[in-house]
């Protein structure tokens, strides 16, 4: 790919991305009143959150058990009140552990 | 500046996170023909996941740009709902410019940490950016420039690292509350309705979360109206 049709192509990339989050973000200044909007937007990180981990998340390692694992490890340290960094970490070493098992010893 | 420095920690795992998810984005973008600069230039002028993993796909077919245009606005329309969402909690000094210049930083993750505050200042948000920012960046550097240098099972683990994140956020909230619960729940099913459906799973996956993500918060405003005290909380 030469330089100017990447360029190009990064300009409408960056471009975009960058007006679909900051328009509305400068252009919304009034505290909105509907119930229904707050609502709403109460609840929409946490569907973005989850329509994104589930199932993805169940393939994102390349082993599908050892994800599973992964997750509810995540979920029993995240209602136990773990932070952030914690949860992550230990998803991970829960997933490097099963995989270490599954491949060497079973 | 105690809200800068808080914001700078709470932006420590979300850096971590992207660090080991952009390494694998910087494998990918070489793999496809990318030069390290122009795969770093792509992370440091976009920071988005979904969406440079579909823009890099595109890029190496010459003349997309309308593909280019719309596969974007799809996959990231919902950093508007997100953006909409967070203007609700920003102090009143979070106006004009800075809007404008943090408005760059929405991203799913930072916008959940941010959202999980009582109250978003200039001085919280600009450090909640921070690490992500360099660990998006430095991440697809070290991806790009070093390859596989990681035993793959190491690489592996450390794609969970992300959805561990999101898990953290979302299940401490969802156990206080039987109706966000249910409103998981609905998305999460319907997630995977457009995961394993024949039909549905031929749409694309940004568009296909936005779908989902939509559908559970609007089923969640209209059977369970949150109270104030909850919005603000």
């Amino acid at each position: 790919m030469d330089n100017k049709s990447f360029f190009i192509y990064l300009a409408v990339m960056a471009g975009s991305t960058y007006l679909i989050r900051a328009i509305p973000f400068a252009a919304v200044r009034k505290k909105i009143e509907n119930k229904f909007i707050r609502s709403f937007l109460y609840y929409i990180p946490y569907t973005v959150l989850s329509a994104m981990t589930f199932p993805a998340a169940l393939y994102a390692t390349g082993n599908i058990y050892a994800a599973a694992l992964g997750l509810m490890v995540a979920i029993l340290f995240a209602i136990k009140g773990k932070g952030l960094t914690v949860v992550a970490v230990a998803s991970c070493v829960t997933v490097l552990l099963t995989e270490i098992i599954m491949t060497y010893i079973i | 500046m105690k809200d800068f420095t808080k914001g700078l920690k709470s932006g420590i795992p979300i850096g971590l996170g992207y660090l080991s998810v952009s390494f694998a984005f910087g494998i990918m973008a070489i793999s496809l023909g990318f030069e390290w600069w122009q795969a770093v230039l792509i992370s440091m002028t976009n920071l988005t996941s979904a969406g440079q993993l579909a823009g890099i796909g595109i890029m190496v077919t010459p003349a997309q740009y309308l593909d280019m245009l719309l596969s974007q606005l799809t996959i990231n329309v919902r950093y508007s709902f997100m953006s909409v969402s967070l203007s609700q909690k920003v102090t009143p000094q979070f106006t004009g410019i800075k809007r404008w210049i943090l408005g760059f930083f929405m991203t799913d993750e930072i916008f959940a940490v941010a959202s999980n505050e009582k109250e978003v200042s200039v001085k919280f948000f600009s450090g909640l950016t921070v690490f992500p920012y360099i660990g998006w960046a430095f991440g697809t550097l070290l991806g790009s420039v070093l390859g596989n240098v990681l035993p793959a099972i190491i690489m592996n683990a450390l794609c969970l690292a992300i959805y561990g994140m999101f898990v953290a956020i979302v299940a401490p909230k969802a156990k206080e509350s039987l109706s966000l619960l249910l409103v998981v729940g609905v998305a999460i099913t319907l997630s995977c309705m457009f995961y394993y459906l024949p039909i549905l799973n031929s749409i694309s996956s940004g568009l296909a979360v936005c779908i989902c993500a939509i559908t559970a918060a609007v089923f969640g405003a209209i059977l369970f109206p949150v109270k104030e005290d909850t919005l603000n909380g």
